[in-house]
């Protein structure tokens, strides 16, 4: 398989992925609980991203700064400390563990 | 600090702006990476287009680049982007019916774009959160992409900037208000899910233990088959887009907690 052909069926496969719940759910009449249970599954996608993404690297663990900087961003968006501040803080926590040689 | 920003959507406008930043700097970082890996200079701004999805995306690269087989780089993105299913049935409504919009909106929709459609309460802001973020990180991902891409060198590794923790803080920063609204089983549900993730990561390929966490979703939904179930068994973190805070008993409040994207 060549690379041209790869990225064409990663990219249409990824569509149909995206399409899939727009189309069905315009033809389906979902029961209440199956809607509420859509939107706990994105909670706890999302919750589940967060958690890998800010403690895990490939199989193993994260090391320190990334989840450092996380937690911090955390700390302040529990707080309602604006966005901008929880994204600056939790990259810049981060970013200074780093620079002080911690990984 | 509220009051300054009361303006209601200048605030998501500004916060969907900085996501974009970010998105831009990682997507020249991946550019830079994909060409560095000697593979040729069109690949990382194709698949940027036609794919659209981060981790995807280093995936494929990460394994093409260090010559695996290209097959194997497909299925392995296919794993990692197969959360797109649940996500467009919860969000799939918000960008309307017309054949056109679902066929658009479906391509815009990433971690992001989801995450701050969901911390929106009325149906205005979902839709500006979902066109504005998803238009704003096509566009921003893709020059970044192309701009790394031909920098190649000039791009430094951004995790120098801690931007790896930028993305999970955004995702936090906007899923916390609908946990914090959540009843406690959803809550339950996500920390289980989270858990089920970490445990599953070692051992399982990349993109598969967040989809083992849809497992405990069934925590979540179980409170309404008993026969008894809450006085309110609307869930705060429904992204229906008919439930608006004209409902919600306390719009203000609503707006503080659940304003994720616009603080």
């Amino acid at each position: 398989m060549n690379l041209l052909v790869a990225t064409g069926v990663l990219g249409a496969g990824t569509y149909a992925f995206r399409l899939a719940g727009p189309l069905l759910k315009a033809r389906m009449r979902l029961s209440p609980r199956v809607e509420q249970g859509m939107g706990v599954a994105v909670v706890v996608l999302l919750s589940a991203l967060v958690a890998t993404s800010s403690l895990t690297q490939g199989h193993g663990a994260a090391g320190f700064a990334r989840p450092a900087g996380v937690l911090v961003g955390g700390v302040l968006a529990w707080r309602r400390a604006p966005f901008a501040l929880v994204v600056v803080a939790a990259a810049a926590t981060t970013a200074v563990l780093r620079l002080l040689g911690v990984s | 600090m509220r009051s300054i920003w009361r303006t209601p959507e200048r605030d998501l406008v500004r916060d969907i702006a900085l996501v974009c930043l970010a998105d831009a700097l990682v997507g020249a970082s991946f550019g830079a990476i994909s060409v560095g890996l000697g593979l040729p200079l069109w690949l990382p701004m194709l698949l940027s287009v036609v794919v659209f999805a981060g981790a995807a995306q280093f995936i494929f690269v990460g394994i093409v680049g260090a010559g695996g087989n290209p097959l194997a780089a497909v299925v392995a993105g296919l794993l990692v982007n197969a959360r797109h299913v649940p996500f467009g049935f919860a969000v799939g409504d918000v960008f309307g019916s017309g054949w056109l919009r679902r066929l658009a909106g479906s391509h815009l929709m990433v971690d992001e774009t989801v995450a701050f459609t969901l911390a929106q309460d009325e149906p205005r802001r979902r839709r500006l959160a979902y066109w504005g973020c998803g238009a704003g990180l096509f566009a921003s991902w893709n020059a970044g992409v192309a701009a790394g891409a031909f920098g190649g060198r000039a791009v430094g590794d951004t995790d120098a900037f801690g931007l790896d923790a930028a993305f999970p803080a955004v995702l936090l920063a906007l899923v916390l208000p609908s946990l914090a609204q959540a009843r406690p089983a959803a809550r339950a549900a996500a920390a289980a899910g989270a858990a089920i993730a970490l445990a599953a990561t070692p051992f399982v390929p990349a993109g598969v233990p967040v989809l083992l966490a849809l497992a405990a979703v069934a925590l979540g939904v179980r409170g309404r088959a008993t026969p008894a179930p809450d006085p309110d068994p609307d869930p705060p973190q429904h992204p229906d887009p008919g439930r608006g805070s004209g409902e919600h008993p306390d719009p203000e409040r609503a707006s503080d907690v659940r304003g994720g994207g616009g603080r």
